[in-house]
């Protein structure tokens, strides 16, 4: 198993940049997929709320 | 504090502080008259010190209530005291290196007050003493609040936060006595670096299993960026600190990484512990604590989710700026570089949301001390962020590197953006937790703001003109081509400016100093509150557009 530095050049210069473009476009839908708006809206509101005891059930 | 274990607890404890002071005792047997039996006989003090403590209240009564109706703040309280303690020990002997640069004679002439074992007690002091305990603390307090559930244990959080201050401990007294890996940030030998990857790993392992008990759906963002800083520190802290020891009765280890693939391990490590330490885990609070003082909710949650991936994406290649015309392969300086400048867009998103999310409470901002501390600190981080960006890259930085440009970056990230942020935290957490209806003195929180920012300015501006200055002394040529100026002629130039920088420490200091005092007092003297009401402010949350 020996890699030339060209091998790993083209692979990171190919691959890498792949699966970096790739990963920006996952976080992306998860972030503006419209589904979620309602879940982030509860989870930055909800720190808010005065209550400091744990939930229980 | 262990009136809220039972006794099976309690047993379990014991065991543990008991096996500490154990393995202690192995090690000062090894270790003999090497520090290696000092340490061990330290370990075997701070394992006897619990265990003692531990039986102290051994058959003390039962917790009576039931645990799960509340929250487990004791170890956040004694991890506050402990990042304070911290504080004051790790920026005074700042102070004092500071003051040595500018007048040698104060290393008094002995092997452990020189310059160079004194340096890093000051640094893994703020960094991980003040800035580690600090982050402990306020992490178990976000997970518990956001989650809704009490912490997954009862023993492993004591065990986390002792057990690291014990880390602490080691690196710092091994310093004075001259052990050292000569890693940046990573000197502690290869047996307190042992210890932290168990305590670090059974801190990982109770923040996950507390997010796991949650009552809410969604994890809130602050805790992403508790579990990147947990996570990542644990890798970085193992990769870099795989070494062999000489032998088993010596602190002397040797890395096994060898020449450059050491450097660009090391500051692999040494940046991403400016990221995930210094940057991920202080955005954590930032994301809490900024919207619960400011009784606002963040302003685009989205933007923190992409700046949260952003800056764990990119921070992983940057390192390489810190080699830059050395023996490492070019192409990996440039990829260091450029990931350092992209870095600024996921900072820049970081800072701008923290101080859109104030926009429309600049009243709360100027009459609040306490979330003056916080806004200030999103505008070094802004700031500091950028610096770094341009540091970065390679022309900069052939003007930069080595000077004295560099240690007031780290300063203006470390005491505008850090300790701001960190100030802020406490001083929103401590009337909460004991239950107060604020600080002590409301004066007190100001006159340490004012002292903070007016020491970080001084600080910054002493070293950018003393870095800059000095790095255009060092490229200076004559007609002749010779060097314009000796490394000496560039020493004498730097004196009044390192007067300046002490100076700057020392305001820090004393507010740091203040700030230990009003927490005393506010634990000691401030009345109970009868509602939590009356600490925050009043006004029902404003939703930001979004």
């Amino acid at each position: 198993m020996d890699f030339s530095y060209e091998t790993l050049v083209a692979f990171s210069k190919s691959w890498g940049l792949f699966y970096m473009m790739g990963f920006f476009l996952c976080v992306c839908v998860y972030a503006f997929w419209p589904r979620n708006r309602k879940r982030f809206d509860r989870a930055k509101h909800s720190i808010l709320e005065r209550d400091d005891t744990p939930w229980q059930k | 504090m262990l009136a809220n274990l039972t006794s099976s607890e309690r047993q379990n404890a014991l065991i543990l502080a008991g096996g500490v002071t154990l393995v202690g005792a192995v090690m000062a047997i090894m270790g003999r008259s090497d520090v290696l039996g000092v340490h061990g006989v330290i370990v075997m003090l701070f394992g006897g010190v619990v265990s003692w403590m531990v039986m102290a209240s051994f058959y003390g009564p039962e917790p009576a209530e039931d645990r799960a109706a509340s929250y487990y703040d004791d170890p956040i309280k004694v991890g506050i005291a402990l990042a304070m303690a911290w504080a004051v020990f790790g920026m005074f002997m700042g102070v004092w290196v500071a003051a040595q640069l500018a007048w040698p004679d104060l290393a008094f002439d002995a092997a452990w007050s020189s310059f160079g074992r004194l340096r890093p007690t000051h640094t893994s002091g703020v960094i991980f003493g003040f800035g580690g305990n600090a982050l402990i603390a306020t992490s178990f307090h976000v997970v518990q609040r956001t989650s809704r559930a009490r912490l997954a244990g009862q023993v492993s959080p004591w065990f986390v936060l002792l057990g690291f201050n014990l880390f602490c401990v080691l690196a710092i007294s091994g310093y004075l006595l001259g052990v050292t890996q000569s890693k940046e940030y990573a000197e502690a030998e290869w047996y307190a670096d042992l210890w932290l990857v168990i305590v670090w790993v059974t801190y990982f392992m109770l923040y996950i299993a507390t997010i796991a008990r949650r009552k809410e759906p969604h994890i809130y963002v602050a805790n992403w960026y508790f579990m990147a800083f947990i996570l990542v520190v644990a890798i970085l802290h193992i990769v870099n600190n795989l070494a062999i020891p000489v032998s088993w009765g010596h602190a002397k280890s040797y890395t096994i990484w060898p020449g450059v693939q050491d450097a660009m391990v090391q500051w692999w490590y040494g940046h991403n512990a400016v990221a995930f330490f210094l940057t991920a885990g202080f955005l954590g609070m930032l994301y809490y604590y900024l919207p619960v003082r400011a009784q606002r909710p963040i302003f685009s949650y989205r933007l923190s989710i992409l700046s949260f991936w952003g800056i764990t994406f990119f921070y992983m290649w940057a390192g390489s700026h810190h080699l830059h015309y050395t023996a490492l392969p070019h192409w990996v300086q440039t990829l260091g570089m450029t990931f350092s400048v992209m870095l600024l867009v996921p900072s820049w998103a970081s800072a701008g949301n923290a101080l859109l999310t104030l926009n429309g409470a600049w009243h709360r901002v100027r009459d609040d001390a306490t979330l003056r501390f916080m806004m200030a600190a999103a505008v070094f981080y802004g700031l500091s962020t950028f610096e770094g960006s341009f540091m970065a890259i390679r022309p900069v930085n052939s003007l930069s590197h080595y000077t004295d440009w560099t240690v007031g970056h780290v300063h203006a990230g470390a005491l505008g953006w850090v300790a701001l942020i960190t100030f802020g935290s406490l001083y929103t957490l401590v009337p909460s937790l004991w239950k107060r209806e604020g600080m002590y003195s409301a004066t007190l929180v100001e006159v340490h703001f004012w002292l903070a920012i007016a020491g970080t300015l001084i600080y910054v501006f002493a070293m950018w003109n003393s870095g800059i200055i000095q790095g255009l002394m060092w490229r200076t040529y004559t007609e002749e081509g010779s060097l314009a100026y000796s490394f000496l002629d560039s020493l004498v130039a730097m004196y009044p400016y390192y007067i300046a920088r002490a100076f700057g420490g020392l305001l820090f200091l004393i507010g740091a100093v203040i700030g230990c005092y009003n927490m005393w007092m506010t634990v000691r003297a401030a009345p109970l509150a009868a509602t939590r009401a009356a600490d925050a402010p009043v006004l029902p949350a404003a939703v930001p557009g979004e």
